[in-house]
């Protein structure tokens, strides 16, 4: 099952070049862009590891796709996301989030009945990659 | 982490590339056919590259070598991009620099032209300048250096790198010094992202001089040696008079005089900085001009206020030293 999670997830996957216009959009408007990787597909996950520090003062989209780069070799069966800041007063929040890689099988997830009293009944999903402890997961990698 | 990675064409540059980006990637589509012709002047002008050269001219006194290299390098590129549009195969031509000179003689100035030539060439994307010293490269503990070497590249993409006085990068006394990693870093991006950034070097002759002797690599990777040639004293007045005339400052006829006359003299005493060291002499003489200006009880007009007279000069520290022949520390 195909996670869809931020901007674009319901497009296919963006290539190289469409996510180096992506970062470039985001440095013109003077969003400064950080890369963040994890094995969690929760989408109540929010909080994915920093591959690195945000990277401020940057140009050119090319700064920020040798960390991409960087971290889909490091972590070749992670989800891979870039964020945009926008940092100006009123806003100070993610402007954009993309997925940039994702495994090349992901389970999916299952949902998950709790009876409690008085016959309610409470739901939940649980994703099958979660399973396996943290960086077993997806194929064994890492 | 590591830089090795693959990195976008030159046609990935995005949507906030600029109009001559765009432009470029128009006419890279369509190929050319073999018996077509391109006329290489127009392309020169739509580049608008005559506007970079005649400010150049304008604002440059002399540096005569210099000036010829960059239009070299123009011409090449231009010529690149004649031959792209026939589908021609064109390796992306190593632009790596090194500015040698004495202080003072424009190395600065000149690397800030060169990224705005470069850009309007379309060989960089982005066209700004970072200009960086030993300081911002090298970290201060282990493993401080890479993360601030990365850091700066990283900013410089797209756009020229220009690491000032170079050669304190490398300390030949201490082998452990964290300066070899961070120029290691340098050499494999300068060999892997020759189309992301052009690497900038500079300093004094002598000593850039014997930092490319302890390291061969980062020679050979530099295709440009240009030599900065110390200015004369004609090309030094000139200097003066610009930079007079941008001030909005006149020198009566003995004024004019008296200036090349210290010219003569600085020139002759240690430390001498070029056009750096014209530079100060005027903003002396404009002290001396205020205080000149304050002491007269009459009231002043606009002719006073924008014409030096000799005395603005002469009351300088070095035509006093000159008289006495007493030597300067």
């Amino acid at each position: 099952m195909r996670i869809t999670q931020g901007t674009f997830s319901f497009l296919p996957d963006l290539t190289d070049a469409e996510i180096t216009a992506q970062i470039q959009y985001a440095l013109d408007n003077n969003w400064p862009c950080s890369v963040e990787f994890t094995d969690d597909p929760h989408p109540r996950n929010v909080y994915w590891d920093m591959w690195g520090l945000p990277m401020f003062d940057l140009a050119d989209a090319a700064g920020v796709l040798v960390e991409v780069n960087a971290c889909r070799k490091a972590k070749p069966e992670y989800y891979i996301r870039v964020n945009a800041y926008n940092a100006s007063y009123g806003k100070q929040t993610v402007a954009l989030s993309y997925i940039v890689q994702r495994p090349t099988d992901e389970p999916g997830f299952r949902l998950e009945r709790q009876e409690v009293k008085d016959r309610q009944i409470r739901y939940t999903l649980h994703p099958y990659a979660a399973d396996a402890p943290h960086g077993r997961r997806y194929n064994g990698q890492q | 982490m590591g830089f090795g990675m693959s990195s976008p064409g030159r046609d990935a540059a995005g949507s906030g590339a600029s109009d001559d980006a765009a432009s470029a990637e128009e006419t890279a589509e369509k190929t050319l056919p073999p018996d077509a012709r391109v006329d290489l002047a127009k392309e020169r002008e739509a580049t608008g590259i005559d506007g970079v050269f005649d400010s150049l001219d304008a604002d440059l006194v002399g540096l005569t070598p210099v000036k010829t290299r960059i239009r070299e390098i123009a011409a090449l590129l231009l010529v690149d991009r004649a031959r792209s549009k026939f589908g021609l195969s064109t390796s992306t031509p190593n632009l790596h620099m090194s500015f040698t000179g004495s202080p003072g003689t424009g190395k600065t100035t000149v690397a800030l032209r060169m990224a705005d030539m470069l850009h309007r060439l379309g060989y960089l994307r982005r066209g700004h300048l970072v200009s960086v010293t030993r300081d911002d490269l090298v970290g201060q503990y282990v493993g401080h250096t890479a993360p601030k070497t990365k850091e700066v590249l990283k900013r410089a993409m797209g756009g020229v790198l220009f690491i000032d006085e170079a050669y304190y990068l490398y300390r030949s006394d201490n082998e452990r010094d964290y300066g070899q990693e961070s120029i290691e870093i340098l050499l494999q991006v300068m060999e892997n992202h020759r189309e992301d950034l052009v690497v900038i070097l500079a300093g004094y002759k002598d000593r850039m001089d014997s930092f490319f002797a302890s390291n061969p690599g980062m020679s050979s990777r530099i295709a440009h040696h240009i030599d900065f040639p110390d200015y004369t004293l004609d090309e030094l007045d000139d200097i003066g008079k610009l930079l007079l005339k941008a001030e909005g400052y006149a020198l009566t006829a003995d004024a004019k005089k008296t200036f090349y006359e210290y010219l003569e003299h600085r020139k002759e005493q240690p430390r001498f900085a070029n056009a750096r060291s014209v530079r100060n002499a005027i903003e002396r003489a404009r002290l001396r001009h205020a205080s000149r200006m304050m002491a007269t009880d009459q009231a002043v007009g606009r002719d006073e206020l924008t014409t030096l007279t000799p005395e603005d000069f002469l009351g300088s520290r070095v035509f006093t030293e000159a008289n006495t022949e007493t030597p300067t520390s």
